[in-house]
């Protein structure tokens, strides 16, 4: 067994620590003395999941800022130097461009896991806010980071979305140009992607992951019944629904920290490109300005957004169409911020909600990922017209829940946590 | 100002329309099998004989396809390297100049590392297996996968004359239906050799499956060592699963 001796001196280091440093208290805080609900499901897991791609990327972005040439000269070509040069490059940049798609996949599970079981609700408004701020971050992370490699996809994405700010009335334009910096998208735009990309905007993810756990630690995890756990607690003290983060929720999270590493390690190794998803073809070619691919179309986290920006086809209030898109497609991300305060529902869960909140989900999870097809492919009229409709489901969704959660009726919920 | 702009705008069109080339084609499927190394030396081989005179394969260097091929050192400087500028850690570089090109041919050829990629091994297998005699273009071929291209068929020595005439093909032509009786396309487009080359069709099939075996291969050098290296990450992450797993149900027997 452990020298005693030796016992005593870790005894003694971290008491020395903790004297300058509340090392054990946040690690009791946080891990070993905060208390989940023991009854978190599959839908739990992406919240760890979407941390370890952070890191992921955050690693693998660094080896690649080591070796790549933010210059439209040079951007391209170091890439492939990357791909080609570097030892294990190949394998560090699959890692970064499957990790994206991986990051949104893994957020979109983590974001729905809140809408079934209203993870939103009072008193997590502020977790939900924080997590919002952080997939706008994340947003514009992306869309950053798909500018740098400087290939025909990249350079046009680029220029079709920020030519989407010269549709606001008067001032669009400059702002346009004050975006790219230059009158197109240029050496000078990927100069100041990349800065914000690798610099800025990693920061203000990071600094939002810890608001949201801080905030999440506070107040405590729901949990698919949706039920305060903190209610009731033993004579201790401790929740009678709840175990200790550490050691239970880290071991069972290692298990889907397994299954995630064995998709996502058999996409690199195997389907880097995803189907062109992950990686477009177009972008195999280096930019050209005089030259537009034939189907510009964003990468596929984006595409229900850019599906609702082409819906709408029509001018209304004196708002011409490309406008109203924009506006649309704003709101669409906008809305998910006050969601909190549009469920009026007397219960969380969608365990206990009535039969219009289940439709209505189900309805809008369907939607949301007919629009996402929408956006890959070409317009048709048929194709407007179905996009069309999914977006009324997905603003229906929202603008009609303060009255259907209200209205229906919801079942009792259960004083303890279900299996 | 704006003026020559909608002019050049309006040039650019028509070429952009060109570039994309072939909505619609039948391509012939073409699968590229990276282990097998006589096929992509003998690709190798090719591209330096007849495409690295206008094509570069700017960020394929010499001696990384020398190792991943199995060649030595040696018989790749005798054999495969023919400038004098070139060194065997050099990337595989064209010897025209680019402003001769722009002249000769009215565009710079592209750079072919990242073709098989761009356009997938379908597409180049399926081109240049289609190129026929055409007397109104400058370079007297044509294309059916890439009409009007600017390319002259610099396989024609081995490949024979070739030409579209009305008869049968095994492949599918423009929008020939398949006869049930013959199995066959009938079309006045088919394209048939009406002058053999140094090769016999079935060896010239073979070539250029070799040649576009190793664009893929160039395409992405470190897939080889991607699925070599995958079996073994996986088979870890998969050991690693089970043994989480039953640490999770140890830990967890007290819950519930």
């Amino acid at each position: 067994m452990a020298n005693p001796n030796k016992a005593k001196a870790e005894r003694g280091l971290m008491r020395w620590i903790d004297d300058r440093f509340p090392a054990t208290q946040m690690w009791q805080e946080h891990l070993s003395e905060y208390y989940a609900p023991k009854n978190f499901n599959f839908w739990y897991f992406f919240g760890s999941l979407a941390l370890l791609v952070l890191v992921n990327q955050i690693l693998t972005g660094v080896w690649l800022t080591m070796s790549f040439n933010p210059s439209a000269e040079g951007a391209f070509a170091s890439v492939e130097y990357i791909m080609r040069d570097v030892e294990y490059g190949w394998l560090i940049r699959y890692m970064h461009s499957t990790g994206a798609s991986a990051f949104f996949l893994v957020v979109y599970l983590h974001m729905f896991r809140g809408l079934l079981y209203g993870s939103y609700k009072a008193p997590r408004e502020l977790v939900w806010i924080f997590g919002m701020a952080i997939y706008l971050a994340l947003m514009a992370e992306a869309f950053m980071g798909y500018l740098l490699p400087w290939g025909q996809m990249s350079y046009w994405g680029a220029q079709v979305i920020i030519s989407l700010f010269s549709a606001i009335p008067g001032i669009g334009p400059d702002l346009a140009q004050w975006v790219r910096g230059d009158y197109l998208i240029s050496g000078i735009t990927l100069n100041r992607f990349f800065a914000l990309h690798v610099v800025a905007l990693p920061i203000v993810i990071l600094a939002l992951v810890v608001l949201h756990i801080i905030a999440l630690h506070e107040v405590g995890s729901n949990n698919p019944d949706g039920i305060d756990i903190k209610a009731k607690k033993d004579e201790t003290g401790k929740p009678l629904d709840g175990i200790p983060f550490h050691p239970y929720y880290t071991v069972k999270d290692i298990v889907g920290v397994a299954v995630f590493l064995f998709v996502f390690c058999a996409v690199i190794f195997y389907f880097p490109e995803g189907g062109g998803y992950f990686l477009e073809k177009p972008n195999f070619e280096p930019a050209n300005p005089l030259k537009t691919p034939d189907h510009i179309a964003p990468v596929w986290y984006f595409t229900p957004f850019y599906a609702i920006l082409r819906a709408i086809t029509f001018s209304l209030f004196g708002l011409d169409a490309k406008f109203l898109g924009v506006i649309f497609m704003g709101a669409a991300i906008a809305v998910l911020f006050v969601l909190p305060w549009l469920d009026r529902s007397p219960v969380r869960s969608i365990r206990y909600k009535g039969w219009i909140s289940k439709i209505m989900l189900v309805l809008f999870a369907i939607s949301f990922v007919i629009l996402g097809v929408l956006g890959v492919l070409p317009p048709t009229a048929g194709r407007t017209l179905l996009a069309q409709v999914c977006t009324v489901i997905y603003f229906a969704f929202f603008l009609l829940m303060p009255i259907y959660t209200r209205l229906e009726k919801t079942k009792p919920v259960p004083e303890r946590v279900t299996g | 100002m704006k003026k020559q702009l909608f002019a050049l705008l309006f040039a650019l069109v028509p070429m952009a329309a060109l570039a994309a080339g072939g909505e619609g084609v039948h391509l012939r499927s073409m699968s590229p099998d990276l282990e097998n190394q006589a096929s992509l030396q003998s690709g190798m081989k090719l591209y330096v004989n007849y495409c690295m005179g206008c094509h570069s394969l700017e960020y394929q260097r010499f001696s990384r396809a020398a190792e991943d091929l199995d060649m030595p050192q040696v018989l790749v400087e005798d054999n495969l390297i023919f400038s004098p500028d070139l060194g065997y850690n050099d990337q595989m570089h064209k010897a025209m100049s680019a402003e001769d090109a722009e002249v000769w041919f009215g565009k710079a050829p592209p750079d072919l590392t990242l073709e098989a990629r761009l356009r997938g091994t379908d597409w180049i297998y399926t081109y240049l297996l289609s190129f026929y005699r055409d007397s109104e273009r400058a370079t007297g071929v044509n294309n059916v996968v890439f009409p009007s291209v600017g390319m002259p068929n610099v396989l024609e020595p081995l490949q024979g004359v070739q030409e579209q005439v009305c008869a049968a093909s095994d492949h599918a032509v423009g929008d020939a239906e398949l006869d049930p009786l013959t199995g066959k396309f009938q079309s006045c487009e088919t394209l048939q050799i009406t002058s053999p080359g140094s090769m016999e069709p079935k060896e010239f099939e073979q070539a250029v499956y070799d040649l576009t075996n190793f664009l893929a291969y160039v395409g992405e050098p470190s897939k080889l060592h991607a699925q070599a290296l995958g079996p073994k990450v996986l088979i870890f992450i998969f050991l690693f699963g089970i043994v989480a797993y039953f640490l999770k149900r140890e830990y967890w027997r007290d819950i519930h």
